[in-house]
């Protein structure tokens, strides 16, 4: 029991930085971008959570909890804002063509994250290729239920998490809400839908797509922070995100567009990722462990395409530049 | 008073000017049909009335005072909507999402309020909706309901109705003109545009008619007549001094016999047609635009598979039949049939845009051969040959057709087709778009495939072209065919009627 209660929480751990993602680039698509720049944009949200982290444990005298969490917090919003503000601009705007753009700012992103990555490390002068930024994790690890620490281990697979497991639960219950309860949440899904009818019933398109792409982009640069402050205790290494960017876009197929849905499907995801931890398997197969999220989005594909069930579609026009004047 | 009035109003898109001083009324509680042939500028004038194109010049009243309508929401304020031919509707929503979408109200966002609204309108005027059935799963006289009630939740006096009959079955077309009585009862001013002459005679209190993009007149609907509007129409006949020369040897080639085509929705696109193509003649094909002419010519062609009728093509070789029925495009070449089609799409269907005119040339001729390399020789020599023979301009064989002008796009793909030395060649409005010169280009390489003996099938909509160039002329109207004369004796107000004269009243009359 104890050990499956475990493997949940790390599964929980693992699969939050997905969830962050996921959400992010749900209420993204919906607007009717498909914004391949999300893993991009993640590792830039780390990276500058990382970089102000960083000026703030080597330049304070004592590191403040809350300031701890405020400054990487917000660095990280900003850079991931700014990056998902290009991706607007170029698509949006100049109307260039999305999965370009997209995969541009992914690998823009990881070399940037790279860059300063390993340009922090060097100011350093460390030995180790990587970076710790051990005082700045711990105000992210502290639970925020003290009470879980005299708790059975059923109890801690609940409360035993830093604050952005359960802020990554509630953004994506709220998205959930919003987009299908809401005005707003109406008009965004009718941008993503059929871009032309909205413009007609007075809807500002552009400020509603630049809108859902840039706090989708912000909501996804968390997840890089969570992975480096939480995850893996402060410590940045390159490459180190590896590939859950694209993790949690497969995760918004295989929630088919919904947030509430990805909650479950992101712990599911971060299970199946470590499965090959829990389980005796050679060496050689891990790699074929690791595959099953892929596998099993692959299948939710064929599943929804084979049932052609509409509301499990994606947004009709994901992927598609809005020109007014085309008549 | 006048709920809305138009005062000398002018909308021109770069050289072409689609209004040009429009003078229009509509009082409350009337309903003022605008009729015109396609492209006499109907849309375009409505687009002005909704916000959605802003004109260039004169006044627009609304309950008489001047107003400036620059986007759709000056028009909701204004409590003027229109009903799009094509439905801005999204897929996924249900009636009363997409009705209440865009409206800014202060009050919270109550859904259930909003079905309780629809249902009272629905009820008021006698619509038949469920407020929660999704979009997707509607008919087109559904969706059309929905759009409807859009523009009367948010309080709209004047409705404009663009075309709205074109997709409805005469039992919907009936209830339609049921509702709009009732709105007009309750005081609305309703606008609808249609080239359906029955229509306006039946529901109309006024017509305005507009013909190429001018003001012609608004007459009393009481005080006219079929032949009236239709002179009022078409207008008097042009003389373009096209050459026509006598079909010589004319033999039959193609045979279309009780041809029927029914679309997903129900609708009958292609109602009965049947018709025979002659060798050395050019047969023209009138009808207001979307009456099937371009669902005719792709079920020829092969690219619309129909399990009806008789489509038949009989070969100058060894005068045999041979079905084409049910045949792909390549089968069809493989049987042997030198059939020809000039699509109206030219760089959508006909040519690709980002290829080169060589490229574009080896799309008809990509089979021919067994290397595994292409021959690009012959599509080189037949690119330089049109390029020189029809004088395209262009830099080059190698310049992307997509850069090239539309009249020389459309030499290029003419050209093509031409060089396949076809025996039936299609044309489907082939001189769209293009200026005067690029036209009889085009008319004298038609001639020329007609004196070489090719069956040529012209589907045009400039009523005064088909008079001078074709030799017969097949009207069709509603997807059934509503006559077929004589290109040289025939009146343009004689065509003007067929095309506007729908099979049911034509039945009416028979009886």
């Amino acid at each position: 029991m104890d050990a499956i209660a475990q493997f949940i929480s790390r599964a929980i751990l693992q699969g939050t930085p997905l969830l962050y993602g996921a959400t992010g680039e749900i209420i993204t698509e919906k607007s009717g971008n498909l914004n391949l720049g999300i893993p991009g944009i993640m590792y830039i949200g780390a990276i500058s959570g990382v970089i102000g982290g960083f000026f703030y444990q080597n330049g304070a005298d004592r590191v403040e909890p809350f300031l701890a969490v405020l400054i990487p917090l917000l660095c990280c919003m900003f850079g991931s804002i700014v990056t998902s503000l290009l991706y607007c601009f170029l698509t949006i705007t100049l109307k260039a063509n999305q999965n370009v753009t997209g995969l541009a700012i992914t690998t823009f992103g990881v070399g940037f994250g790279n860059f300063f990555g390993g340009s922090l490390i060097k100011i350093l002068k460390s030995d180790v290729p990587y970076l710790s930024l051990v005082k700045i994790a711990q105000a992210y690890k502290t639970p925020i239920f003290p009470f879980a620490e005299d708790m059975s281990s059923i109890g801690k697979m609940f409360f035993s998490y830093g604050f952005m497991v359960y802020f990554a639960v509630i953004i994506a219950v709220v998205s959930g809400f919003v987009l299908k309860k809401t005005k707003a949440g109406l008009h965004l899904r009718a941008v993503g839908e059929n871009p032309a009818t909205a413009d007609a019933a007075g809807i500002n398109v552009t400020l509603y797509k630049y809108l859902a792409t840039t706090v989708g982009g912000m909501i996804a640069g968390l997840g890089g922070l969570f992975y480096i402050m939480d995850y893996s205790n402060g410590i940045w290494s390159n490459n180190g995100f590896g590939d859950r960017g694209w993790l949690a876009i497969a995760i918004v197929i295989f929630s088919i567009w919904k947030p509430s849905m990805s909650i479950l499907s992101s712990y599911l995801f971060g299970a199946l990722y470590i499965l090959f931890n829990y389980i005796n398997v050679p060496m050689t197969y891990i790699p074929l462990i690791q595959m099953l999220p892929y596998a099993v989005t692959i299948i939710v594909l064929i599943a929804t395409s084979v049932r052609k069930k509409r509301e499990n579609q994606p947004p009709a026009s994901l992927g598609l530049s809005y020109f007014r004047e085309e008549r | 008073m006048n709920a809305l009035e138009l005062k000398n109003v002018t909308k021109r898109f770069g050289e072409v000017v689609a209004n040009k001083n429009i003078n229009l009324s509509v009082q409350s509680g009337e309903i003022l049909a605008i009729l015109g042939e396609n492209g006499s500028g109907k849309t375009t004038l409505m687009n002005m009335i909704a916000g959605i194109y802003y004109p260039d010049e004169g006044e627009i009243f609304v309950n008489g005072k001047p107003v400036t309508i620059s986007s759709p929401k000056d028009a909701f304020n204004l409590k003027i909507g229109m009903i799009h031919q094509h439905f801005k509707l999204v897929d996924i929503f249900t009636a009363t999402e997409n009705i209440v979408l865009g409206i800014q109200e202060k009050q919270k966002f109550n859904l259930k309020d909003a079905e309780k609204r629809v249902a009272e309108i629905s009820k008021k005027y006698g619509f038949d909706i469920d407020p929660k059935k999704k979009i997707y799963e509607m008919s087109v006289s559904e969706k059309q309901t929905v759009e409807i009630v859009k523009v009367l939740y948010r309080g709209a006096d004047i409705l404009i109705l663009d075309e709205p009959t074109a997709v409805l079955t005469p039992q919907e077309t009936e209830k339609l003109f049921k509702v709009i009585k009732t709105m007009k009862e309750d005081g609305k001013s309703i606008i609808i545009i249609t080239h359906k002459m029955h229509e306006v005679l039946s529901v109309s209190d006024r017509v305005a008619i507009l013909r190429r993009g001018e003001y012609i007149d608004t007459v009393v609907t009481a005080e006219t007549n079929e032949a009236e509007l239709t002179e009022m129409m078409v207008g008097k006949k042009i003389s373009l001094n096209i050459n026509r020369s006598e079909p010589e040897n004319s033999v039959d080639r193609l045979i279309i016999d009780n041809l029927n085509l029914t679309n997903t929705e129900g609708i009958k696109i292609l109602d009965s047609i049947s018709f025979t193509a002659k060798s050395g003649e050019i047969l023209g094909i009138a009808g207001i635009a979307g009456s099937g002419q371009k669902e005719l010519l792709e079920c020829i062609a092969g690219l619309i598979k129909t399990t009806d009728g008789k489509i038949c093509y009989i070969d100058p070789a060894d005068d045999k039949e041979i079905n084409l029925k049910e045949k792909t495009p390549v089968q069809i070449r493989e049987l042997g049939v030198r059939l020809s089609f000039v699509p109206e799409d030219r760089l959508g269907m006909g040519l690709v845009g980002n290829m080169d005119i060589i490229d574009n040339m080896l799309l008809r001729s990509y089979k021919k051969g067994h290397s595994f390399f292409l021959d690009k020789k012959p599509p080189k020599q037949l690119a330089d040959t049109i390029i020189n023979d029809l004088e395209v301009v262009t830099p080059g064989p190698t310049t992307p057709v997509r850069r090239l002008s539309g009249g020389n796009v459309q030499k290029v793909l003419v050209g093509r087709e031409i060089a396949a030395s076809p025996t039936v060649l299609m044309a489907a409005y082939p001189v769209r778009g293009l200026d005067i010169n690029s036209s009889y280009t085009i008319y004298n390489l038609l001639n020329q495939q007609k004196e070489n003996g090719v069956a040529v099938i012209f589907v045009g909509e400039d009523l005064d072209v088909l008079l001078e160039l074709c030799d017969r002329i097949l009207v069709i109207s509603s997807g059934s065919v509503s006559g077929i004369v004589d290109g040289r004796t025939a009146t343009k107000e004689e065509v003007g009627l067929l095309m506007t004269k729908a099979k049911g009243v034509k039945e009416n009359e028979e009886k």
